[in-house]
């Protein structure tokens, strides 16, 4: 009897194991089936949008009732007036010059103190200081960006800047770029302190052994180091900045001019978009296509400066290996 | 024991004599350590030490892991002051300077007290920059001679005929065994009187061993040396007396060739034969 029962739960058990092998054999596939298919998703999303913007600004460039527009006047025209009545204009280097005051404001403000706190928080600060302060920064990276626009026009602008200067406006490109870059420093600190604590203690301790102090360790060891990681920070913090569209379009301004004036309104690419798409301008109209261009140059001018980041990031690895 | 071969060197200490002086100068003790203990936090790891280090000799220190020899080393330097918790009591001069004074300059210790590790770690720089790190950070040298400097640290270690032609390429470009060569030239140009080396050929194939050891035998002319060796091979070898740690204490010491042959403890003999460790 025992022994009957024991060994038909063998023979059961020895089934159920097929059994199983082969349902995880069906299982393993049909994950690795699932995962091919997300991943075939997203890179079918992104050729989607590609082709929906190179789609939409060829429409722009060879619209009938516009023979005026060509790569030409849009890339070297200085005026940006899209919607002023019978004949607009359409020269991007307008907006093209609002974002990047932004964005340079954003990093002439963001890259040296989110640098300078990374340096605290991985080679000075106590543990109990270093979690305190990286706590403080995952709140600084969670604030919607709306707020951060409301703060530079409620606050930064009326209590910082007018102040200063009677020049600054209610709208003003240093405002915003100054909001953009309190946005970015959690990103510049946040990688940058990651790169430095990837340097090797042995690194550090050489140093010391040479009689080196602290500071000398971090300047001449430890930054030098870690420099790669840090730039690659520096160049994702300003993309972020150059794509950021919220706070500009909230504190810096509606109307596009040339200008390196940060006291001036200036209008921003992804500004312009929002504009676009939030009035009342026809789909198929004018304006409407001119917003497919401007994102489609966005998207340009972002490409190359991640592209420049990946080759400043190889030559500088080539060096050291 | 053979002679020294002659060595560059690109610094002369006041009260170090040069390579043609008389030999009982070599002699003369660097280092005096008297009831030193040492902690972290709240684990001794060090007890009532008493060691004395001749200067211009290699001193080995033996003993199974975790018997602290790594701990005493790092006190000459006073290395240990960057890990938190660690302290030591009694007494280390060098020179007659006492060591753990609270009042030492450490940074002018580290100058005159050089260190090499386990793993190479030359920064990630010119081979030209690693050696001229330390000069730079002391100003010792006039814009002329860091080259000179550079290129008499790199003879020093026997480094300047593999490197000579590359000397802007990077560090981290060289071997195992070159660049712990650069990294005791990197030592050597600050013009120490006293070299640290812990373990510094365990990372190494054997040819890049050998040469590590020959360049010892070599820089023994010029640095009293302290070095920290599983090998016990290596330490016969290169060393001129060695010290014996057990559990924290100092077990026994003397002319390598004595304690090697005729220990007078139990424990050192079963240690030095492969007993135990
Ligand atoms: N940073 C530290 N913090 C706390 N304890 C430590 C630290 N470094 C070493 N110790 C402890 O001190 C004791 C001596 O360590 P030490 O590194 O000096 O030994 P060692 O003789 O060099 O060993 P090994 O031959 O393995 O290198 C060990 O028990 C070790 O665990
Ligand atoms: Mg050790």
């Amino acid at each position: 009897m025992t022994s009957i029962a024991a060994r038909t739960a063998a023979e059961i058990s020895q089934r159920g194991r097929i059994r199983s092998a082969a349902f995880q054999g069906f299982f393993e596939g049909s994950i690795k089936a699932t995962l091919i298919a997300l991943t075939l998703l997203s890179v079918l999303t992104t050729v989607v949008i590609i082709a929906v913007l190179v789609e939409e600004t060829i429409g722009f460039f060879t619209m009938a009732d516009h023979p005026e527009i060509s790569l030409w006047s849009f890339f070297t025209g200085t005026e940006w007036s899209p919607l002023l009545g019978a004949k607009p204009l359409f020269g991007v280097l307008p907006l093209i010059s609002g974002t990047l005051l932004v964005t340079a404001i954003a990093g002439i403000f963001a890259m040296p103190v989110g640098l300078l706190t990374a340096v605290f928080l991985s080679e000075y600060a106590s543990p109990r200081t270093r979690s305190i302060l990286k706590s403080v920064l995952e709140v600084l990276a969670g604030v919607p960006t709306v707020v951060y626009g409301f703060f530079a026009l409620t606050f930064i602008t009326p209590y910082l800047l007018q102040p200063l200067s009677s020049s600054f406006g209610t709208y003003n490109a240093m405002g915003a770029g100054i909001a953009v870059g309190i946005m970015i420093l959690p990103i510049v600190c946040s990688l940058s302190e990651d790169a430095l604590r990837t340097v090797p203690q042995s690194l550090r301790d050489g140093a010391y052994a040479l009689g080196a102090t602290k500071f000398d360790v971090t300047a001449k060891v430890v930054i030098p180091a870690g420099l790669s990681g840090v730039v690659a920070a520096f160049l994702l913090a300003l993309t972020r900045a150059i794509g950021e569209t919220m706070i500009v379009a909230l504190a810096a301004g509606g109307l596009a001019q040339l200008t390196v004036n940060p006291s001036q309104q200036v209008q921003t690419m992804t500004a312009y978009m929002v504009q676009i798409f939030l009035g009342d301008a026809p789909a198929a109209g004018v304006e409407y296509r001119s917003s497919y261009a401007v994102a489609f140059t966005l998207f340009l001018i972002t490409f190359i400066m991640t592209w420049t980041g990946a080759i400043i990031l190889k030559r500088y690895r080539e060096e050291y290996e | 024991m053979e002679q020294p071969t002659t060595t560059s060197t690109p610094h002369s200490h006041s009260g170090s004599p040069s390579i043609g002086e008389p030999m009982t100068l070599r002699n003369d003790t660097a280092i005096e350590m008297q009831n030193l203990s040492a902690w972290y936090s709240k684990n001794q790891v060090l007890h009532a030490i008493d060691l004395d280090i001749a200067a211009k000799q290699v001193c080995a220190f033996i003993g199974p892991s975790g018997c602290g020899k790594s701990t005493l080393l790092r006190w000459l330097n006073r290395m240990n002051d960057t890990i938190p918790g660690a302290r030591a009591t009694g007494k280390i001069a060098l020179h007659g300077v006492s060591l753990l004074d609270s009042a030492l300059d450490v940074v002018d210790l580290r100058r005159r007290v050089g260190m090499v590790f386990q793993k190479p770690n030359p920064f990630p720089k010119s081979i030209f920059d690693n050696v001229a790190f330390g000069p730079r950070l002391h100003r010792i040298y006039s814009r002329t001679d860091l080259e000179e400097l550079v290129e008499q640290s790199l003879r020093a270690s026997a480094l300047w005929d593999e490197v000579k032609d590359r000397l802007t390429s990077s560090a981290l470009g060289l071997s195992g065994g070159q660049q712990q060569r650069l990294c005791i030239a990197r030592a050597i140009a600050v013009g120490p009187e006293l070299l640290l080396m812990d373990e510094p050929c365990s990372a190494l194939d054997p040819r890049s061993t050998a040469s590590i050891e020959e360049l010892i035998r070599e820089l023994r002319a010029t640095y009293t040396i302290v070095i920290v060796t599983h090998n016990m091979q290596q330490a016969s070898r290169v060393s001129d007396s060695t010290a014996f740690f057990y559990e924290g204490k100092l077990v026994e010491t003397g002319p390598t060739d004595v304690l090697f042959t005729t220990p007078k403890e139990r424990r050192t003999e079963d240690y030095v034969t492969g007993r135990f460790g």
